[in-house]
């Protein structure tokens, strides 16, 4: 290993996995569909591990990072039009570069008011600063477009090797390898120096000051390389849709990502992958599947916030050390024990809300018939709604139940994993595995 | 021109107290358990929904009684099964909580009264006009208002310099760390100031939705400006947010009523080579004020108008 | 010999109450020195003030010949004066290796660099894993630090101060909740461990102090009355009455 290298040898077999997975995942789902999803998968990836660096790694809870997600993609697009009316020879691979420089530059300028302190009053001042540039953005119409949006057609750009870009596939390698690119570059910045620094930051901003670290700066170089890489897939959003409006730098894309990080888990470096692998996914098949769609997303979110502090990720990472000593198998039978009933909670919960959105949004234009779980119901008749009730409650009383057991498998595996002597393995820190929240 | 200024000041003090009522539950929670609120406006937006549902069964004073002890009710449970759970994992963590809630109580709205704004009439009974000044009328329900608004306001400063809960309050504000020493029960205290701020969001929103628009989307429209006022005025602070409420109220008002472009007063030509920024009226330009307000403040006088921490 | 840390008329005030009353004081380079005086008398305040946490009322501090009142915590370590804690003040959800890793990255020059892996820089490793010997906690190396016990965490706070190499060492109770055995450990800890430095450190257990300290100053309602040798100190009437009397028999 050479002095300053940032990745060893040893580990890079996770990243030819990953590329390997992201070259050949096409293959395996080749319709439009599941391109163009995977396509927005991979552009939400970028943007919520750039929101990593502000809220999991730093401490920094932001409400307005999507400005400079939307603001790099409008820069993008005006950069795409200029390169094609101009006819200059710069091709469209090069587009997320322009982009990522322009969220770079848009940090500098609003990091530089917003950085001076952390915590609640950090996300207070993002709230702001969002608001200001979204609604800045209905009022200067010639770059933004106003409410219909800026276009661009990204095939008029010089070909690369022959490639235009037209076809989906193409723009989902595109995208893949700057994904690829970014990824790797993000988790390469937590193993440096500053971001250590940016750890120590959010666990003790005051200790930090102590031992010679501007807490200010820290947050400042953050706050401008976060918005670099949401820059980059701000810049590949225009590439892909070919459109910007104004809804992409305002507080619900703000608030996308946010939930995506979150739920994903913000104390692992993957979880905002995994998060925003998993919210893309419900965002498109829920929408169709159901209205109430965004309530699940708001309930998911507060349900995740008061029982998974460490999101889906940090709840798996619990899984480690009993995996390690071959122990995971003890806590199946609990597991599945607590799954039956709360299972019957959610099917509950689901079906109240299906039947009252159906009932209150749909009912006088399309009738009482609910179809919900592969069946049909009467929203008009009690009987529905008293069976949704039964399984809410009775799922939930048995949830409860069945926590002692889940509870006492628990300990068992813990018990059995921390040798009595040397260093106690329980202790050992699981990097950041718990769903660490700065205070 | 007079006809405008007294109109203008008139409408910005309402929306000013209207403004104050929110910002003070807000700026409470806020000092005494750190928490800031981001479901304040969500409350505000329940408020006028709960006093629309009442008011077109039972009649618009029921309603104006009821609605704002409902929305307080919700705030109360809030507190007790949510947010208090949420606490031990720190400040963060109950933001975020409040932020999902709000998120939730939005589409829940939505899903109950749809996403267009409901019919919240003003109740006949203040169905009048109050005084004309130069040919133009002003609704008696305004000056209703701002009388609530008012009576509002000496309630709480009664409550604050009187009683013995202002006065652990107001302790509060000052000494956040001490409070919890002096043997009060905190966590009650702290459902109470959680009610109340709810409360008096939901009376904000039961006088505002007849006058205003009653939508789903009212709550992300105040919620930010009210994060501005509690800022600006210097957070911890009552009496800042008393002067910012006014401030902004006063300024937006004004903002919207002035129709004039820098092309107006510079020229077309000269104007044309600014752009946008050029031809755009004051009156368009009003929704970005309190932001713009907010990022000065914070580069020239990071304590806020009246605050003594540094933000 | 030449003054390396020196107070003249220091003052601070939180609104109406004085804590700090006109302290002026000179620490040699080299010199153990203690500050010993009753509760309330305003040590960790004075500590403060020096490490720049709060800023002076009035009066200036200087390090090395050079003014620093006014400056940021940072920029003070910069010029050479580290820190700990009286409360355990470290990184609580980092390991061991982390929380000494991180106070030894600035004194090696790496400062903010986003571009260098921290895993391959040899001089942090090793100088890590010296302040992790001296420390006494390379066996603890990987654990959250705050699961330690009370002690290891207590050395961890001086190992938090020493790391960077700082000349001039601040502590604030290094063994303030410890156990006798704990405690003697400790002093022997801080005498390696600032071996060549100027230690200035505020004490409450006596046998640390008179162990430890080549000599002594007694703040006493944010005023120095006294500042002698160990020796002196405890024959001086005026320290005996005010202070001494009850703790030393």
């Amino acid at each position: 290993m050479s002095e300053g290298a940032i990745l060893s040898w040893r580990s890079w077999a996770p990243w030819v996995a990953l590329a390997l997975a992201l070259v050949l995942l096409p293959r395996l789902l080749s319709s439009g569909s599941s391109l163009t999803m995977m396509s927005l998968m991979g552009i939400m990836i970028i943007f919520a591990l750039s929101y990593n660096m502000l809220l999991g790694q730093t401490g920094m809870l932001s409400f307005g990072h999507a400005v400079y997600y939307g603001l790099a993609g409008f820069v993008a697009i005006h950069a795409m039009n200029a390169i094609a009316q101009n006819k200059w020879a710069i091709p469209l691979p090069v587009i997320p570069l322009i982009g990522g420089l322009a969220g770079l530059a848009f940090g500098i300028l609003f990091g530089s008011v917003s950085t001076r302190r952390g915590g609640t009053v950090f996300a207070m001042i993002t709230l702001g600063v969002g608001e200001l540039v979204a609604s800045s953005s209905l009022i200067l119409r010639s770059f933004f477009g106003g409410e219909s949006g800026i276009t661009a057609n990204r095939t008029k750009l010089m070909p690369l090797f022959g490639y235009k870009f037209g076809p989906q596939i193409e723009i989902y390698y595109l995208i893949a390898g700057w994904a690829f690119i970014a990824i790797l570059a993000m988790y390469a910045i937590t193993r440096t120096p500053f971001g250590r620094m940016c750890n120590a930051v959010r666990e003790n901003p005051e200790r930090a000051e102590f031992i010679g670290y501007s807490t200010q700066t820290v947050r400042f170089i953050a706050f401008c390389l976060a918005g670099f890489f949401a820059g980059i897939a701000g810049a590949l959003a225009a590439i892909n849709f070919e459109i910007m409006n104004a809804l992409s730098l305002g507080a619900a894309q703000s608030g996308t990502v946010l939930l995506m990080a979150f739920i994903g888990g913000i104390g692992l470096f993957w979880g905002p992958i995994l998060g925003a692998i998993l919210v893309t996914f419900l965002q498109v098949t829920l929408s169709d599947l159901t209205g109430a769609w965004m309530l699940y997303f708001g309930l998911l979110f507060i349900l995740v916030v008061m029982f998974a502090p460490g999101g889906i990720a940090g709840w798996l990472a619990l899984h480690g050390p009993a995996l390690r000593s071959g122990r995971l198998g003890r806590l199946l039978p609990a597991y599945a024990l607590a799954a039956v009933p709360l299972a019957m909670a959610a099917a509950g919960a689901i079906l109240i809300v299906e039947l009252a959105h159906h009932m209150l949004v749909k009912a006088s234009s399309d009738g009482s018939l609910v179809h919900v779980f592969f069946t049909t119901l009467d929203g008009a008749s009690p009987w529905p709604w008293l069976a949704a009730l039964a399984l809410l409650g009775v799922g939930a009383a048995l949830t409860r139940l069945a926590w002692g057991p889940v509870r006492s498998a628990w300990a068992a595996v813990h018990a059995a994993s921390a040798p009595v002597d040397g260093p106690a393995e329980a202790a050992v820190v699981p990097p950041a595995a718990q769903g660490v929240l700065p205070t | 021109m007079l006809e405008l200024i007294t109109f203008s000041t008139l409408n910005g003090l309402l929306y000013g107290m209207l403004l104050f009522m929110m910002a003070s539950g807000l700026t409470l929670i806020f000092s005494m358990m750190g928490v800031l609120n981001f479901a304040h406006a969500s409350f505000y937006m329940l408020g006028a929904y709960f006093g629309f549902e009442i008011s077109r069964r039972i009649g618009f004073w029921p309603g104006f009684v009821v609605a704002p002890l409902l929305v307080g009710a919700v705030g109360a449970l809030v507190e007790r099964y949510g947010l208090r759970r949420v606490h031990r994992y720190g400040h963060v963590a109950e933001l975020l909580f409040t932020f999902g809630l709000a998120f939730v109580l939005e589409e829940l709205v939505n899903m109950f009264w749809g996403k267009l704004p409901v019919d919240y009439r003003v109740p006949p009974s203040l169905d009048f006009v109050a005084f004309r000044l130069f040919d133009t009328t002003y609704p008696a329900y305004r000056m209703f208002m701002l009388l609530v608004a008012v009576a509002m306001f000496a309630f709480l400063i009664a409550v604050l310099t009187r009683s013995r809960v202002g006065l652990i309050i107001q302790a509060a504000l000052t000494h956040p760390d001490m409070v919890a020493m002096l043997g009060h029960n905190v966590p009650r205290i702290f459902m109470l100031v959680f009610g109340v701020g709810a409360a008096l969001a939901g009376l904000a929103g039961v006088i505002a939705g007849p006058a205003l628009v009653t939508q789903p989307s009212m709550a992300a429209l105040l919620g930010p400006i009210l994060f501005v006022v509690i800022v600006v005025g210097g957070l911890g602070s009552l009496a800042g947010a008393f002067v910012a409420s006014l401030l902004i109220g006063l300024v937006q008002t004004f903002a919207v009523a002035i129709n004039v472009s820098l092309a107006d007063v510079v020229g077309a030509e000269a104007a044309a080579r600014l752009g946008d920024l050029g031809t755009v009226t004051v009156a368009q330009i009003a929704p970005v004020i309190p932001y713009l307000l907010l990022v000065l403040v914070l580069i020239f006088r990071p304590k806020g108008l009246m605050g003594t921490r540094e933000t | 010999m030449s003054a390396v840390l020196s107070l003249a008329d220091v003052h601070k005030s939180f609104g109406p109450t004085a804590i700090i009353r006109g302290v002026t004081l000179n620490v040699p380079t080299g010199e153990r020195h203690a500050i010993i005086g009753p509760n309330g008398a305003g040590k960790s305040t004075l500590f403060h003030l020096i490490s720049g946490r709060f800023p002076v009322s009035s009066g200036t501090v200087s390090l090395h010949g050079r003014p620093i009142t006014g400056l940021k915590p940072y920029e003070i370590y910069r010029r050479g004066l580290s820190r700990s804690f009286q409360v355990t003040n470290i990184f609580p959800r980092l390991s061991v290796y982390e929380n000494i890793r991180c106070a030894v990255l600035w004194a090696l020059g790496y400062k903010y660099a986003f571009w260098l892996g921290v895993d391959a820089l040899r001089s942090v490793r090793e100088r890590a894993e010296a302040v992790m010997t001296s420390i006494g906690l390379t066996r603890r190396r990987d654990v959250q630090a705050g699961v330690l016990t009370y002690a290891e965490q207590r050395a961890l706070e001086i190992g938090l101060a020493i790391a960077g190499g700082a000349d001039v060492i601040l502590l604030d109770e290094p063994t303030a909740g410890m156990s006798r055995g704990e405690s003697e450990q400790a002093v022997q800890l801080i005498r390696t461990v600032t071996q060549g430095k100027t230690l200035i450190m505020v004490e409450h257990d006596m046998s640390v102090v008179f162990g430890l300290a080549d000599r002594i100053s007694v703040l006493v309602y944010g005023q120095i009355i006294a500042s002698d040798t160990p020796r002196a100190i405890r024959e001086n009437a005026a320290v005996r009455e005010a202070y001494l009397g009850q703790a030393v028999h």
